[in-house]
């Protein structure tokens, strides 16, 4: 990876420090890092923003952030594009068919070659008079009303549903291609949910810039602060004191905690098996009035921000969570083990929506998606930041890539974090909550990634000479682990489809922006 | 079986008692309805509305703070030099009219019932479709709960349905991105009349922190018309329930004061 600028989570650099390659050589090492040496695509993104040796006035510049995670490095680079056409990549590696179409969206660049380049949120280029489609202007943007792959033939059939679904869930349109029972392909299309986050958080921060963060994907609202607040720790060159980080670090397990306990319910819920469901429902509820305790909010809000934290924890607090905790950990323990006890649910989970490991490898899906394969990819272990430079998580691994394996691996997960938040409460080092207020430096960029409950977490920032944003690209884990669900349906049933996309959780929001 | 059985008689029964009983305790640092004190507001200081993120306070003049802007996020709390603004722990919010959630240090309404001829057909059910448009998945979990043991919205007959055909209402969370607004009318048009609409946390009620975004319509009153307003980011279950009881007129009592607190 020699093309590419080394770089560190949340360390920043110079703009002048990132690579600018020609096109041919900025693909050649992409292509050679992801295909020939199993590096990993974090984000790929367009920017129009000018930089010291940045693109025309009519071009764009094009980002890539390459993950080496055996090695815990980073390498970014970066090429100048006309803002028309692109080489594809795809046809030589997987990992970016969707970075791809999303610069194709918003920076209307079309990409050569790529075989279903197709808009990922159905909203206008954001340059105007440029589109990849070739749309006028004032062309009406419908979601979901685009190609889909069809399946032809005798009792070949095609069922959709969305975007509003049966259940409380957010929006997305699925497509399943069947043969009698069998689903040959499920397509899925989003962007129901498209806000203009990414858009509207440039020439920041401003005031909104935090709610912005939190509401990314508010399920994961301290996984998205914390990125957040890490990109600009980094810019600013804020110091944030060892009792800010631990107690980060407990509000992001209580998140995992809460998400896999009512994940390991719903699926419970979805094979019928009531017990576990009705339990892990109501212990889901107990995790995030945990993380209220600590900052008011059942998901966190206001507790991360830039420097530290909103609310420190108090003696009597740090009393309550421990003994609550404790408790938490022994009924969890009783209503999830009922699951691998019960032959009717272990029936259902096994072999049911796998995924390959090569395939997970060569789509770079991250997450408990990715562990349940087998794959050792953790942010926490392999480019630590905050808490986790002085408490070593091992990573957590089952091996079939199917849904019982997503299970177990949330299993295995959730008594981790529990384990870790007992002896941070233990030992919280002394110190200030911290959050002050920081000046960005000018022509940077940094890169920070954290891991969600769902996976990685990306956030890249750009400033510009006046050490405003100049670009702020987000990726959320699901924007890496939409395509696994796809392809987890391969050869299931539909009516595996609910049990399935449970398994993997996805955020709509979070893919949306 | 046996370990099932075991499990059933450790883990117990743990419905609320309320609405009957006690609500459940919320956290000391929960943050419910607001207390304004303008009188201890300095001549011309703005400290409080320049800070808040979702411009949910009132510059003219006079205090007041919109609680179907408010994320409830203390910005302006922390920025009151005399702290003419702070937090109570009240969980209930929920009102029947948008401008009945502006607070200005006086009593605040909160929801009255349904008129008569529709507590009668909802009263005792009330099945709603619920329909996520641009929400961030934090209202639509805290609306989920009530499904719940811990809460069982069953209890009252109301429940959750799969389809607008089955239901009386919607409940809407997110503010109705541009790309929702078609679906979120086709839903409305499939449920049948009498309807009613339930707007749940800021998002559906004023676009939330993407207020002003050409993205999303600034909340479900946009689209359709709404009876209820829940606000919060998210509002807090014991809210939301609040709210829903309210309308349905198993709770009553009329408004409540804000105590202004004197110096």
């Amino acid at each position: 990876m020699t093309a590419g600028a080394a770089t560190r989570n949340g360390r920043a650099l110079a703009l002048k420090d990132v690579p600018s390659l020609e096109p041919s050589h900025f693909r050649g090492w992409l292509v050679n890092a992801l295909r020939d040496k199993g590096k990993r695509l974090v984000s790929y993104f367009g920017s129009a923003a000018d930089s010291s040796s940045g693109p025309a006035a009519e071009g764009i510049s094009l980002v890539a952030v390459l993950a080496d995670d055996a090695n815990g490095r980073l390498s970014v680079a970066r090429t100048n594009c006309d803002g028309t056409a692109f080489a594809s990549l795809v046809p030589e590696t997987a990992q970016p068919h969707l970075f791809e179409r999303e610069i194709a969206e918003q920076y209307g660049v079309r990409f050569e070659g790529h075989p279903w380049l197709k808009p990922v949120r159905y909203h206008h280029s954001y340059r105007p008079a440029h589109d990849a489609w070739g749309r006028p202007a004032d062309a009406t943007i419908l979601p979901g009303v685009t190609d889909f792959f069809r399946v032809e033939g005798d009792e070949v059939h095609e069922v959709a549903v969305g975007p509003v679904h049966a259940g409380v869930i957010e929006p997305g349109h699925f497509r399943f291609q069947c043969h009698g029972e069998e689903v040959f392909h499920l397509e899925i299309a989003l962007g129901y949910q498209h806000r203009g986050v990414e858009r509207s958080v440039v020439g920041g921060p401003t005031k909104r810039t935090l709610p912005y963060m939190e509401t990314v994907a508010g399920d994961t609202t301290i996984g998205h602060a914390l990125a957040y607040a890490q990109a600009v720790e980094a810019l600013a060159g804020m110091p944030v004191s060892a009792r800010a980080h631990a107690i980060r670090g407990i509000a992001l397990e209580l998140e995992r905690l809460a998400n896999h306990v009512g994940d390991l319910g719903a699926l419970a819920g979805d094979v019928a098996y009531l017990p576990t469901a009705a339990y892990c429902g109501r212990l889901r509820g107990d995790f995030l009035n945990m993380t209220a305790e600590i900052c008011g909010s059942r998901f966190g809000r206001g507790l991360v921000r830039p420097g530290g934290i909103g609310f420190d924890l108090l003696p009597a607090q740090v009393e309550i969570l421990r003994s609550r905790v404790a408790v938490a950990r022994r009924e969890v323990t009783e209503a999830v083990e009922l699951l691998w006890e019960t032959p009717s649910v272990r029936e259902r989970f096994d072999r049911t929506g796998t995924v390959t490991p090569e395939d997970a490898e060569a789509l770079g899906l991250v997450g408990p998606a990715a562990r349940a394969c087998g794959i050792q990819r953790d942010v926490r272990h392999d480019f630590p930041s905050g808490i986790f430079r002085f408490v070593h998580l091992p990573v957590m691994t089952a091996h079939h890539g199917d849904v019982n394996s997503r299970a177990y691996v949330r299993w295995l997960e959730i008594r981790q974090s529990i384990s870790f938040i007992l002896d941070q409460l233990d030992g919280l080092p002394p110190g200030g909550p911290g959050a002050a207020a920081g000046v960005m430096r000018p022509d940077s960029l940094v890169v920070s990634l954290t891991e969600g409950w769902r996976g990685e977490i990306c956030h890249v920032a750009t400033t510009d000479a006046a050490g405003r944003f100049s670009r702020y690209k987000i990726t959320d884990p699901s924007f890496h682990n939409w395509i696994g669900l796809a392809l987890a349906l391969r050869g299931g049933q539909i009516s595996d489809f609910p049990l399935c996309n449970k398994s993997f959780n996805l955020s709509y929001c979070g893919h949306d922006l | 079986m046996l370990k099932a059985l075991l499990a059933r008689a450790h883990q117990g029964h743990r419905t609320t008692a309320y609405p009957d009983g006690e609500p459940p305790a919320l956290p000391e640092r929960f943050r419910g309805a607001p207390t304004l004190d303008p009188s201890r507001c300095p001549e011309g200081c703005r400290s409080c509305a320049d800070v808040c993120p979702t411009d949910a306070i009132g510059g003219d003049g006079s205090l007041s703070l919109d609680l179907g802007r408010c994320l409830f996020c203390t910005e302006c709390v922390t920025a009151c030099p005399e702290g003419a603004i702070a937090f109570t722990n009240d969980y209930r919010l929920a009102t029947r009219r948008r401008e009945e959630l502006v607070a200005r240090g006086q009593e605040l309404a909160l929801a009255d019932a349904l008129e008569r001829n529709l507590r009668r057909l909802f009263g005792r059910s009330l099945k709603l479709r619920v329909v996520s448009a641009g929400d961030c998945n934090a209202c639509s979990a805290d609306v989920n709960v009530l499904g719940t043991i811990g809460w069982d919205l069953g209890r009252f007959g109301i429940n959750y349905v799969a389809s607008p055909r089955h239901a009386d209402g919607l409940l809407i969370t997110g503010p109705v991105t541009e790309n929702m607004r078609l679906a979120l009318q086709k839903t409305y048009d499939a449920v049948a009349p009498p309807k009613i609409v339930i707007a749940v946390g800021a998002c559906a009620i004023s676009g939330g922190p993407y207020a002003g975004h050409p993205e999303q319509h600034g909340g479900a009153a946009s689209v359709v018309p709404v009876d209820l307003f829940i606000p919060g980011c998210p509002p807090h279950p014991l809210t939301i329930l609040d709210g829903l009881l309210r309308l349905l007129g198993r709770i009553e009592d009329g408004s409540r004061a804000v105590s202004s607190r004197t110096a």
